[in-house]
């Protein structure tokens, strides 16, 4: 396959077609307007619909409908527009409806600004809305990525009928970077329990509502069920030089490429260190930080964040390994000499104690 | 009622085919409905539920339930059912036409449901002259919940939240949605009807069955407004309510047409034809055939090559442009590359800037923040990067005089007048290409053929072509002429 430069936010509508794709509804925030837009441009096209919505509240329950009429559909907004979404996206869990909502981050809280950040982490990974819920998030970290994860969301949406968050930041989606597309198009497909107006889906019911608790119980513990699933299942992450890593830099998104920057800068400086990359941010790689926490003596959490990531990272360490923190926000990027610069004072530090006793934490990590 | 008894009748009017026989998806009483003795929430459901029979569209009917009393409709309807989040009914139901056209989708709402929650989903639907029907059951009051003010409470009428009865200057005024609907150029057919005797019922039915047929007909949007009965929340008997319509709510809300365009709507187009399959990836523009075969191997020149640039200038120098040009040249040299924008109010007005890395190994940052090249196509953007170019690095700086101030021993300068020199070619705004040509006499392991394929690519004005190869053309002769030994 041939590569051609391309922005995120447009790879990420290419490959939303590609992958059967026929409905985009959106409304446009800086900096993900370029993907409403490239909808706008190609959606029809392909035969598909596009509807700029009045809001982001209306463009959820827009994808409410399509998904409910068995289209694959997708929108994409950044942190205040996902904020409004949140009601559509606890609708969407509960009616079981599958969609993808592409997150290109800004700051915040409030209007904050539109400079990238970190921040939509809480609200998106752990379910901005009500309910017992989850949404499946990944994070790409390329422009590669921004088209390889969103046809996976798609194929994981409809998997699991749940709403699947492509979150990025603003960089991922304003970069440019050569990217490569399949050569062949998914065919849209109906499924048997969607509400298409025919003879054969007249007995369907798209509904969240539960009226007996015990029903509503129930349906609650298969959704439990199914987040399991997919949490045995769906973990991904990408271990960089983690091999016999005693410095373990944790990031997502664009931090993920400033991480392995630094990683290469002090490898040549003889400092043992690796980039451990969640790439689905819900379920999360837990089984990676077990792993590579055998060997790791530190772990370092990098986030445009004020520390949301880090949260997980410490339950899914739980306590075996100390993690340390750097965080930028209000759209500042941890630089690549700020990161080196705290890696090189922990390696100091490393130097001066003696290596821990791994051996009695093994117990503790067999039990996480 | 004994199968004998029947027998002495002729039953005229039976349950309507598209309601269910027995409410299965109901709990319990499944022979009944939830509704109390006395609501207008039946009525409706039967209008609507004839008119789907009458109009033979049963297995292409798609209801779109609302939240409040009429939740259930999904309990009662023998049609395809969806149930919406509070106000969003129309939202969902235009998804579901624009996807689904051959459907017959039909939005059931209450007052708080439409009037107050959803005003602004309804508004747009209408707005847009979605080709759907809106069934508008307005009692004036939030039944469901207990008897709260709605947006179209009567002044004067009491309810839990206005304990003393509405007032205007606190509560403002009760909502004419069919009036305020038929102001918009969208809908093509808006009726208010009541249920508040018989002879209103029957017109209530005619004007149900008209809005769903219009759909069927394809000539868009259709709302029919329902003055209907709630005797529990009002405290009424059943035919008090009946008579508080008729004589009481349509003093506020006055029955009739408010909106007949059937006669001029021409029947709605729809979705274009999809195409085959394997015409998607040309129509995206990333089919293998249509796009351009990058170096299979790289010169050792081409290796070598590993830039960290900085390009920075007001916005409308073509800085982005001249960032893209260098990578996608680098990419058609067969490189791995990276141009990561500044965006925002930044693109409008004030500064800009890029990054740009080409490199043969994989980039791991595509962020530039000690570039071995910086191009500054101003004072202040030089100002802003100067002191982050790493030891050993470029500076190309569009002025005559390089700031005194902002001299590094560890950096090399080129200085010149750009844009006197582009202006001097044809054009100013050439300058970019001319501080571009001068960048490439640093990278020189780039082969002019991948620059002019990516000229020829980004540049699709002839006359700009051949003005940018000039200036590019005269960039490298002036960075020659200042370093003779590079």
């Amino acid at each position: 396959m041939r590569k051609q430069l391309m922005k995120g936010n447009e790879a990420i509508v290419k490959s939303a077609i590609l992958a059967g794709c026929r409905a985009f509804y959106g409304y446009p925030i800086t900096p993900a307007s370029e993907i409403t837009e490239a909808a706008a441009e190609y959606m029809p096209r392909a035969g598909g619909v596009f509807v700029q919505a009045e809001s982001e509240v209306a463009a959820i329950n827009m994808l409410y409908g399509g998904a409910s009429a068995g289209v694959r559909c997708m929108t994409a907004s950044s942190g205040p527009g996902i904020s409004l979404m949140q009601e559509g996206v606890s609708y969407m869990a509960g009616a079981e409806l599958p969609c993808v909502i592409a997150d290109i981050t800004r700051g915040g809280p409030g209007l904050g600004n539109i400079a990238a950040e970190q921040s939509d982490y809480h609200q998106v990974v752990k379910g901005g809305g009500h309910g017992n819920y989850r949404t499946i998030v990944l994070a790409p970290h390329s422009v590669q990525e921004m088209a390889d994860l969103t046809a996976l969301a798609f194929d994981l949406a409809d998997r699991y009928r749940n709403p699947v968050v492509v979150l990025a930041d603003g960089f991922i989606g304003q970069m440019m970077e050569p990217v490569e597309f399949s050569q062949s198009a998914v065919a849209p497909h109906l499924p048997d329990w969607a509400v298409a107006g025919t003879a054969a889906s007249r007995g369907n019911l798209i509904t969240s509502l539960f009226m007996d608790i015990d029903d509503l119980e129930a349906h609650n513990r298969n959704l439990e069920q199914k987040y399991r699933c997919a949490e045995q299942l769906e973990a991904r992450a990408e271990e960089w030089q983690t091999d016999g890593a005693e410095i373990v830099l944790v990031g997502y998104g664009i931090v993920g490429r400033i991480l392995k920057a630094v990683t290469a800068e002090a490898r040549a400086d003889g400092i043992n260190a690796g980039v451990l990359r969640p790439i689905t941010l819900y379920p999360f790689p837990k089984s990676s930080f077990q792993r590579v926490a055998e060997r790791a003596r530190v772990f370092v959490v990098v986030e445009m964040s004020n520390g949301q990531l880090i949260e997980d990272v410490r339950l899914a360490l739980n306590g075996i390994r100390p993690v340390e923190f750097l965080g930028r926000a209000g759209g500042n990027v941890p630089s690549h000499e700020e990161v080196l610069g705290l890696v090189r004072d922990l390696a100091r530090k490393l130097s001066q104690q003696s290596e821990p006793a791994i051996e009695q934490d093994e117990e503790r990590l067999a039990n996480v | 009622m004994s199968s004998e008894l029947v027998q002495d009748y002729t039953v005229v009017q039976g349950r309507a085919k598209s309601f269910y026989e027995r409410f299965e998806r109901k709990p319990e009483l499944q022979h009944q409905t939830h509704f109390c003795p006395g609501c207008g929430h039946g009525i409706v459901h039967k209008m609507l539920a004839r008119a789907i029979d009458e109009l033979g569209i049963q297995d292409k009917t798609i209801l779109v339930g609302p939240v409040g009393c009429s939740v259930f409709t999904y309990y009662y309807f023998d049609v395809g059912n969806v149930q919406a989040a509070h106000g969003r009914a129309p939202a969902v139901a235009t998804a579901m036409k624009r996807s689904r056209p051959e459907s017959i989708v039909i939005g059931y709402q209450g007052d708080g449901d439409l009037s107050a929650i959803g005003a602004a989903e309804i508004l747009h639907a209408a707005n847009r002259g979605e080709n759907i029907t809106v069934i508008f059951v307005n009692n004036a009051i939030y039944s469901m919940t207990g008897g709260q003010a709605a947006p179209t409470t009567l002044i004067g009428q009491k309810s839990t939240t206005t304990p003393e009865g509405r007032r205007s200057l606190t509560e403002g005024y009760p909502m004419h949605v069919s009036e305020l609907l038929a102001t918009l150029q969208g809908p093509v057919y808006i009726e208010r009807v009541g249920l508040g005797d018989n002879k209103q019922i029957a017109q209530a039915n005619r004007a149900v069955r008209r809005a769903v047929e219009n759909q069927v007909k394809g000539l868009g949007f259709s709302l029919i407004e329902v003055l209907s009965t709630c005797p529990t929340i009002w405290k009424m008997s059943a035919v008090d309510a009946q008579h508080w319509v008729r004589d009481v709510m349509e003093q506020t809300f006055p029955l009739g047409v408010f909106c007949d365009r059937t006669k001029e709507a021409r029947p709605r187009r729809e979705l274009e034809a999809a195409p085959s399959l394997d015409r998607i990836p040309g129509l995206l523009g990333v089919a293998d055939q249509e796009l351009p075969e990058a170096a299979a191997t790289l010169s050792e020149a081409v290796q070598a090559i590993d830039l960290h640039v900085r390009v920075a200038g007001f916005g409308g120098q073509g800085v982005l442009l001249l960032g893209e040009v260098l990578a996608e040249a680098g990419l058609d040299a067969g490189l791995e590359v990276s141009w990561l924008p500044s965006y925002g109010p930044e693109m409008r007005s004030g500064t800009s800037n890029c990054h740009v890395r080409l490199s043969s190994q994989t980039i791991d940052s595509p962020l530039v923040t000690s570039p071995g090249i910086l191009v500054a196509m101003n004072e202040p953007s030089l100002r802003k990067f100067d002191k982050s170019v790493r030891p050993g690095g470029w500076v190309i700086y569009n002025g005559e005089e390089f700031p005194p101030d902002c001299v590094r021993e560890d950096v090399r300068v080129l200085a010149l007048p750009f844009t006197q020199v582009a202006h001097d070619l044809g054009d100013a705004r050439a300058c970019n290409m001319v501080m571009l040509g001068a960048l490439l006499e640093i990278a020189k392991g780039l082969p002019q053929a991948s620059i002019d394929a990516a000229l020829g690519r980004l540049i699709k004005n002839t006359k700009w072509l051949a003005l940018d190869e000039r200036a590019l053309t005269r960039g490298r002769e002036l960075f020659r002429g200042s370093f003779p030994e590079v």
